[in-house]
């Protein structure tokens, strides 16, 4: 999958829904995509941190990004969805509602890219790399790293999700 | 001899790819030859050779090495140019070498008489001389005798050290000759094989190999073997990628996670074939993890290779006389781990050396053998590697110990005389400590032990000193075997799993019933665990981990112990102890100092690995009393800890806490009487009591504030005249350990009260202890 993402004029994105928002994720960035899995929760962590997967012997972290957007708890009959991606030389799960499809916004299709809408809510916006109106959706695309910088909670450094 | 064997294969495979790399560097350098860097290259690699063949006694190699290497230095200091021939006679050099290594791994030496070191000796050697270069064929015949013979002849008597090197030397010696003698018979012969390089410009180079056929028919076939034979030294071992190992020891952890899935559903199986499949698997997973393991596993002996080196120059520059011997040098443990203990091991044996071992008049005096021994022994114990340094030196005084790091400032006198002779010997190990009366370039700077024990704790290790003064001293170093996989107490607590490393282990102690109220106080809140006489602060791990303190009739305390820290985790549940695999977690949670990693257990989920030194640091813990008073007192040079005490019914008082050996309770009817003063049977001793109510001119309620029939006492120890003796205060009740600059007020300063001063906010007595006591008699 990762070579599809280079070819000449394709843009792939593995796409998610968290809440009512439409999430994609560069497809070279993404390793796989799993239901969910056990977790046990670290205590003391992040709140976005859920737990740690063991993922065919690698310890995997899950990010929800529910809260790490600032968005509402997942109803608790709602089990998440990982999407595994590969971030600074690790490899972390993002916890999302549910699973879309790969889509191409590539030339072809005829989708410009555009920079996130200016009121679009901060958290969100601060880890959003840009937008690609599609015909029935916006989609959002994620970005990975900054997402997966979490702000720190306890030290006195300013929150907000950049650094 | 196996372990010879041994070195030497490894010295084959090293150095048949440094010549590999010599090979592309010369060719280079012809391209470029003022390049230092490629110079410096070839020399290195050739110095390595040299230095190792010195060592294995090999002693052609070392005299062709030795040559090439000396060419070598003069060119990379451009006292000579590259020239054709010196390039030339450089390569014809490496080959020369190469040959050598091959007859080195046919025979185990290097005394092959087929192939000839003399002639290229010969030849870069007159290069030295600065001689004109390429001689005229016909000069060469005369010109080259005498020059071959004597580096020949030279060499072996200069290595008198290589026991038989030297006797088989005397063959190339005559080879050599004959070699340079045949030259004028066979001036255009075109060397082949891999000997020598063919090189047609320069007919006086080519007749040096060409003898060598010439000399007997096996030789064509034995170079003929060669490559072959070479291949089975080569090709028996591989270099591998340390992270290739690294990654096949994590598939295997999980291929043997998958294991014990599979092993339990087909447990109760009815599938006879499943069943033997999965045996099977069970099997050959277990032996495939054995041989992952062992792939990064190196036998100590690697290090203890420099050790002889090492004890004979550091006994010579000290006058020493030392034996060394090594037990037990097939002793595996981890690479990484072999490479990290390199240093912390010959710190050690340098230190035996210099403080522990006496100069040869000295150990006369005493009675003793003039020669030291120092033994080297490496050995398994559960699941640890144990390497022990002993010396049958002049051991370690703990007195004369204390004294020093008195002076020095690293503990207060007070301190020491509450420390027992191994807590004394510890101090080694502290930062800015040495005995050492002059910095030597050996020791004495104060940096080394706590180097050492940092280093070695580092890689989960551990080490500590025991010694008798005059016999000797022990230095003990415990070492996991892997850093990978280390056995680990898992523990429950809120329904999951938590993994505690058994190098941080010290004690599991239960607690119940009656026990819980009389064993576990609290000291303004915070539990505090009474232990054989010793205070231990306790922590929740719920509480620890965010959570709140599960109320319960029993208590499961884990004691532990980082660096000087000890103190006991409460738990819900203790599972067992087993070998886990420590595998990182994220940077999401790197600034989560109380977890060390991840591991998975058996049924495939994940478990939180607890850093001991982190949860100290993250929960702030106090420590035990004496040691909190020696790492704030860093802080602030001002503060002093104090034990803040009832007395009279709800009068404070204070005592510094350096003054305080122990806190005990005595039933109140063990109190007795003898003579004027009250006494308790304290370990296999009488200790008086000093009521400190009256004696601070207050009311004694000591016997009457608590209910449970106890009296509290504060065990203070005086030194007098070397010995120690032992005060019992009496007091109402411990109410905490604090650490403050106390602003001292004349106001209430009495007999046995130095003053007062506002203590968590409340006026305390602040108490003379020595008046106290003196005031009392107990002390004659």
């Amino acid at each position: 999958m990762s070579t599809a993402a280079t070819l000449a004029g394709t843009e792939q994105f593995c796409t998610f829904w968290v809440d009512d928002l439409f999430f994609g994720v560069a497809v070279d960035e993404v390793q796989e995509v799993l239901r969910h899995q056990p977790m046990t929760p670290v205590p003391k962590a992040h709140d976005a941190v859920r737990g740690l997967i063991n993922l065919r012997g690698q310890i995997v972290t899950a990010v929800d990004l529910r809260v790490r957007l600032g968005l509402p708890a997942r109803p608790a009959d709602r089990l998440p969805m990982n999407v595994i991606v590969r971030s600074g030389g690790e490899v972390v799960s993002f916890l999302v509602d549910d699973i879309g499809d790969v889509i191409d916004t590539g030339e072809q299709s005829g989708v410009v890219p555009e920079s996130a809408p200016s009121n679009m809510p901060a958290t969100v916006s601060a880890v959003v790399q840009g937008v690609r109106p599609l015909p029935d959706a916006i989609l959002l695309v994620l970005d990975v790293d900054r997402a997966l910088d979490l702000p720190q909670r306890d030290a006195d450094t300013t929150t907000g999700g950049t650094p | 001899m196996d372990e010879d064997a041994e070195i030497i294969a490894e010295f084959l495979v090293e150095s048949h790819e440094n010549l590999d790399q010599l090979d592309r560097d010369l060719v280079e350098l012809e391209q470029q030859p003022g390049s230092r860097e490629l110079l410096s290259s070839i020399f290195r690699t050739i110095h390595t050779i040299k230095g190792t063949s010195g060592f294995l006694a090999f002693g052609r190699l070392e005299q062709l090495t030795h040559v090439g290497e000396t060419l070598l230095s003069r060119l990379r200091d451009g006292e000579r140019e590259m020239t054709l021939d010196v390039a030339e006679s450089l390569l014809r050099m490496v080959d020369t070498v190469r040959s050598l290594l091959g007859a080195i791994e046919r025979t185990g030496s290097d005394a092959d008489p087929s192939i000839d070191v003399a002639p290229v000796v010969a030849e870069i050697d007159r290069l030295l001389a600065g001689e004109p270069a390429p001689a005229p064929v016909e000069a060469a015949p005369a010109e080259e005798p005498p020059a071959a013979k004597a580096p020949a002849k030279k060499a072996p008597a200069k290595k008198a050290p290589a026991k038989k090197a030297a006797a088989k030397k005397a063959a190339p010696a005559e080879s050599a000759t004959r070699a340079a003698d045949d030259t004028t018979a066979l001036p255009d012969v075109s060397p082949g094989g891999e000997v020598v390089v063919p090189s047609a410009p320069q007919p006086e180079t080519a007749p040096a190999p060409a003898p060598v056929r010439a000399e007997g028919t096996e030789q064509p076939a034995s170079a003929e073997e060669e490559p072959t034979e070479r291949r089975t030294v080569v090709d028996a071992s591989v270099r591998v990628d340390v992270d290739l190992l690294d990654n096949l020891v994590q598939l295997v952890g999980e291929l043997v996670l998958t294991r014990n899935q599979i092993l339990q559903r087909t447990g109760g199986g009815e599938d006879v074939e499943l069943i033997r499949a999965s045996q099977r698997l069970d099997l050959v997973a277990s032996e495939l993890q054995e041989s992952v393991m062992q792939t990064r596993m190196q036998p100590i002996g690697q290090v203890w290779s420099k050790m002889p080196r090492v004890v004979r120059d550091l006994s010579h520059q000290l006058g020493r006389e030392v034996e060394l011997s090594m037990e037990g040098h097939e002793t595996e443990l981890d690479r990484s781990l072999l490479e990290a203990i390199k240093d912390p091991l010959t710190h050690l044996v340098r230190n035996s050396l210099d403080h522990g071992i006496e100069p040869p008049d000295v150990r006369e005096a005493a009675g003793k053998a003039r020669k030291g021994t120092l033994l080297l022994r490496a050995f398994h114990e559960s699941g640890q590697v144990v390497v022990e340094i002993t010396d049958d030196g002049k051991g370690i005084d703990p007195e004369k110990i204390a004294a020093v790091a008195v002076e020095r400032g690293v503990v207060t006198r007070e301190q020491v005389a509450r420390m027992d002779s191994r807590d004394v010997l510890g101090l080694i190990f502290r930062p800015g400590f040495s005995t050492a009366a002059e910095v030597t370039n050996v020791s004495g700077r104060g940096v080394g032990m706590d180097v050492v024990r940092t280093n070695i704790e580092r890689i989960g290790g551990s080490v500590d000193v025991q010694s008798e003064p005059g016999r000797g001293t022990t230095c003990r170093v415990r070492i996991p075997l892997t850093l990978a996989i280390i056995p680990a107490l898992v523990v429950g607590e809120g329904g999951e799993r938590y993994a505690i490393p058994q190098a941080n282990l010290v004690e599991l102690v239960r607690i119940d019933g009656d026990d819980l109220d009389r064993q576990v106080e609290r000291l303004d809140g915070a539990p505090v665990l009474r232990l054989r006489g010793r205070l231990l602060p306790l922590v929740h791990l719920a509480s620890a981990l965010g959570g709140t303190e599960p109320a319960g009739d029993a208590l499961t305390v884990v004691v532990l112990q980082s660096d000087d820290v000890r103190f006991g985790l409460c738990v819900s549940e203790v599972h067992d102890t087993q070998e886990i695999v420590v595998k990182p977690i994220g940077r999401q949670l790197k600034n989560l100092p109380m977890y060390a990693g991840a591991t998975i257990m058996g049924d495939g989920r994940v478990a939180l690995i607890l850093d001991v030194p982190g949860i100290t640091q993250a929960l702030d813990i106090g420590a035990s009393a004496v040691d909190a008073a020696d790492a704030r007192a860093d802080s602030d040079p001002d503060a002093t800890a104090l034990l803040v005490l009832e007395v009279a019914g709800g009068r404070r008082a204070a005592l510094p806490l350096a003054a305080v050996a122990r806190l005990e309770e005595f039933p109140a009817e063990r109190v007795e009487r003898s003579g004027t003063a009250e006494v308790v049977q304290y370990r296999d001793g009488l200790l008086p009591l000093v009521r400190l109510a009256p004696a601070i001119g207050l009311a004694d309620t000591a016997s009457t504030s608590r209910t449970d029939g106890q009296v509290s006492v504060v065990v203070h120890e005086v030194a007098e005249g070397g010995q120690h003796h032992a005060v019992g205060i009496v007091i109402d009740r411990v109410v905490d350990v604090v650490e403050t600059v106390a602003v001292r007020s004349e106001v209430g300063s009495r007999a046995g009260v130095i003053g007062s001063a506002v203590v968590q906010d409340k006026v305390t007595d602040l108490v003379d202890l020595d008046v106290v006591i003196a005031r009392s008699g107990v002390v004659a």
